[in-house]
């Protein structure tokens, strides 16, 4: 479990170009860094559940990054929160 | 055949039939459910923001868990996904996007409007938040932070938005008569007298 404050990047991973999948991931944070803000529980994983194979519970995360991180021209006080299951996440050490 | 080039009530028809014959889902069980989508309005966000407004311990459940507030107030909540409430401040105010595809807190806000669902709102509510808040006639000042709230997992997400002033004393009713289906996205702010 990954606890509420802590630093982490989302993969820089791109399962799309090599077949058929289902993510919830949005591609504008792939590699992205951002903080942990809270644990929201744990659901089936849906990369599994789109496919109708038997789907792990995995922990869903709320996750807030910088709009500054993702865009250089955005508006300083903006950010952006999102769910993002755990093994999207990497944590800096 | 071609499945793009059939009607598509031929198309509804044989998938209902096919969920009936394998068990999935009996007829009635789907009946049941497009009557309870069909039901639900932004009338039952507006009551729960309103009844937040007046009510500091229901205020307090909605933003710990947004299912049991619900249904708290008799809104049918069951099958559906969690529902996580945004509270807006005067520092914090929270725009609800689902760049992925069109998430929507269905059960509390009724169906989506067309525009939450077009490729243009959800990637520019992310790339230009302000600029598209703009464009709904809300100018969100500089120094309060402006958080977007992207919809891409197992959440429903909807904005507990701040009370307006001059409603002093007002009833639940009329202060729930204030609140439109943006304000609880976070595209507006209530407002007195529009």
């Amino acid at each position: 479990m990954i606890a509420p404050g802590t630093r982490v990047r989302v993969r820089d991973d791109w399962p799309e170009t090599r077949g058929p999948c289902h993510i919830r991931t949005p591609h504008y944070l792939r590699g992205t860094a951002g903080v942990v803000t809270r644990h929201l529980g744990d659901f089936p994983n849906p990369e599994d559940l789109a496919f109708a194979r038997p789907a792990l519970r995995l922990p869903l995360y709320h996750v807030r990054f910088e709009q500054s991180a993702l865009w250089p021209d955005s508006g300083r006080n903006e950010d952006i929160l999102v769910e993002i299951f755990e093994p999207w996440l990497e944590t800096e050490p | 055949m071609n499945l793009a080039e059939t009607d598509s009530g031929r198309l509804l028809a044989a998938l209902r039939s096919v969920l009936a014959a394998k068990g999935i889902a009996a007829p009635d069980e789907i009946a049941e459910r497009i009557a309870l989508t069909d039901a639900a309005t932004p009338a039952r966000g507006a009551a729960m923001v309103a009844k937040a407004w007046v009510d500091p311990a229901f205020r307090a459940l909605m933003l710990a868990d947004g299912a049991r507030a619900a249904e708290s107030l008799g809104i049918p909540m069951r099958g559906m996904p969690p529902l996580g409430v945004l509270e807006n401040t005067r520092e914090l105010h929270h725009l609800v996007v689902c760049t992925l595809c069109s998430c929507y807190p269905r059960a509390v806000l009724g169906y989506p409007p067309f525009w939450f669902k077009s490729t243009s709102f959800r990637a520019r509510a992310v790339r230009d938040p302000r600029g598209v808040l703009a464009e709904f006639g809300f100018v969100l000042p500089e120094t309060v932070k402006l958080r977007v709230v992207d919809s891409t997992a197992d959440y429903r997400w909807m904005v507990l938005p701040m009370r307006p002033e001059g409603t002093e004393g007002w009833s639940e009713e009329r202060l729930a008569s204030l609140v439109r289906e943006g304000d609880m996205i976070g595209v507006t702010v209530p407002q007195v007298g529009v």
